[in-house]
């Protein structure tokens, strides 16, 4: 064993999200929050978000999970912001694993928890949408 | 605090004791020979081994040293334990097996393997501090039982087991007993004679030792029947070329944790409920899985679960501080699922998923429990504030196990909510 080799579970850019986690928090007054938990292992990951003019304009994340899930959550959260709400709909986890240079097979689902809270953040600003739209159709706008 | 490096894992291998290393390194290159040859290298190596086994009868009171039989390592030990003996005795004895839920896999796994194999298994349960309560041990034995097996201290929550009336009980009953000693042998005394048992295994890297040898042994009450085939080594019971330098090397570590015991006894369990009450008083919501430090618990480490937060995470933030753990949570197993031996002493989901294993050796040192007691609860505190729970349990959506407020639903059913599946 080579004493000046640092020995570390997940490659380099894992381990710095994990250790430096992007986006950490909650958004005050988030337009849309998703909150899920992944039956396979017990993990939970929360992703709110601030949306303004259809463009996901911030995210932040709080998980209760493994380092891997940590860092997905904040990775996807750093990939998510800018885009606009179509394009955040068809974001895949695998965009996740690529940009975090990949994760241990046993792992995967840990993005694959990253994109559903995504989506589910989403699904909860539209419900909200168009709960404002059918109550009170003149300030519903996106 | 200067960054330490605090090696916690005493529980998963220990360094090798230097007399062993020094003792084994003479039979890498000069005394080389194999003990099955008939010509002086192979009588000197011959000569070596009987003293090894001499050395480790003692550690254990055994009769005999011809009652020890050398294997790869604790799980092939368990494995012949258990096969092994069933193989030997299923025509005379019975196809029963009475095993604690609570038993390392290479136990429950051998016994499951059995199963598919026409024998048939009653797990008992353990309390909530994992202890075995004998009066179900003779429930469960049957007409058909042929062994009992039961652990003599939990690996994962370091529950000293009551072997002896266990014993008592298969010995009235006239059944053998087999215990997995791995995680007692070197941190408490192990007498075969007096504790009454047939069987029982135990691996030297648990107590500085080196890796690649376990040892099973069984008197001459107990048959067990080879399922290594090939030449007669070990009696017959176990083929091939012994490692002769592990094996040395065992023997060596055996007799220093014979000389040393009683020191290194008092040495890690003063640590260990230093480490007990520091960390109790620096964390909040914080539990202890299994008896507290004393006569019912191992006395080199704690078994812990810090709520709202994984237990991966704490192990990783922990290694990246120099310390090394280990941790029973679901995200850490390989099988995404958590250790088995939570689950049976019913620690709630949300606490299983927090676990974090330190185990003590000899050569930690108050400053290393000092250093974990800082580092630790500035961890805790990083990931809570990353944790979900944390907040919803501070706006009462979700309550506390270990404290309950009283107020929100508890986290296993917010988690079971939320991804429409109840955890397991």
């Amino acid at each position: 064993m080579k004493e000046t080799k640092e020995y570390t579970l997940y490659n380099d850019t894992v381990m710095d999200h994990f250790l430096n986690p992007r986006n950490m928090g909650d958004v005050q007054e988030a337009d849309g929050v998703g909150e899920v938990g992944a039956a396979a292992c017990g993990d939970i990951m929360k992703i709110s978000l601030k949306i303004r003019d259809g463009k996901i304009e911030d995210a932040r994340f709080k998980t209760f999970g493994c380092g891997s899930a940590i860092a997905s959550s904040s990775m996807a959260t750093e990939l998510i912001k800018g885009r606009t709400l179509e394009e955040a709909k068809n974001f895949s986890n695998q965009e996740v694993v690529d940009a975090l240079g990949g994760l241990p097979p046993v792992k995967i689902h840990c993005s694959v928890l990253a994109e559903e809270a995504l989506k589910a953040a989403i699904e909860d600003y539209e419900a909200k949408q168009s709960g404002k739209s059918s109550t009170s159709p003149v300030t519903a706008s996106v | 605090m200067d960054k330490r490096f605090v090696y916690l894992d005493h529980q998963a291998t220990t360094p090798v004791l230097e007399e062993a290393l020094q003792a084994m390194l003479p039979y890498f290159r000069e005394a080389y020979g194999s003990p099955s040859s008939l010509h002086r290298y192979g009588l000197q190596v011959r000569e070596g081994l009987k003293e090894a086994r001499e050395q480790i009868a003692r550690m254990i009171n055994a009769e005999s040293e011809e009652d020890l039989i050398f294997t790869s390592n604790g799980a092939e030990a368990a494995n012949l334990a258990i096969k092994g003996f069933a193989e030997a005795n299923q025509r005379t004895k019975g196809n029963h097996f009475v095993v604690s839920a609570t038993e390392h896999p290479s136990v429950l796994n051998s016994v499951e393997f059995l199963t598919k194999h026409g024998f048939e298994v009653t797990q008992v349960p353990v309390d909530i501090l994992g202890r075995v309560n004998p009066e179900d041990v003779r429930q469960a034995i049957t007409s058909k039982t042929a062994l009992v097996a039961v652990h003599l201290v939990n690996h994962d929550i370091g529950t000293i087991q009551p072997i002896k009336e266990i014993a008592a009980i298969t010995a009235e009953k006239g059944v053998a007993f087999y215990v997995d000693a791995v995680a007692a042998a070197g941190w408490m005394p192990i007498d075969v004679r007096d504790l009454g048992v047939q069987l029982l295994s135990f691996s030297p890297h648990r107590f500085y030792g080196p890796k690649g040898v376990g040892i099973l042994y069984r008197n001459r009450k107990a048959r067990v029947t080879s399922h290594i085939h090939g030449g007669v080594q070990e009696g017959g019971r176990r083929a091939g070329t012994e490692n002769v330098p592990a094996i040395i090397g065992a023997g060596v570590a055996a007799e220093v944790a014979v000389r040393d015991m009683a020191k290194r006894v008092e040495h890690v369990f003063a640590l260990q409920k230093r480490l007990y009450a520091g960390l109790w008083k620096n964390i909040e919501y914080i539990k202890l899985n299994g008896p507290e430090p004393g006569p019912l618990r191992i006395c080199n480490q704690l078994n812990l679960s810090t709520e709202f937060i994984e237990g991966e995470g704490q192990l990783l933030l922990l290694d990246i501080n120099g310390i090394a753990v280990a941790s029973g949570s679901s995200c850490v197993s390989k099988s995404l699922k958590v250790s088995h031996v939570l689950s049976a002493i019913k620690l709630d989901h949300a606490l299983a998923q927090g676990n974090i294993i330190m185990s003590l050796g000899k050569d930690n040192t108050a400053e290393d429990v000092d250093y974990v007691i800082e580092a630790f609860p500035k961890i805790v505190h990083k990931l809570r504030n990353m944790s979900p729970m944390w907040k919803e349990f501070e706006d009462g959506v979700i309550d506390s196990v270990i404290k309950p407020t009283g107020r929100g639903k508890s986290f296993t059913q917010h988690a079971a909510d939320i991804s429409g599946k109840p955890a397991h």
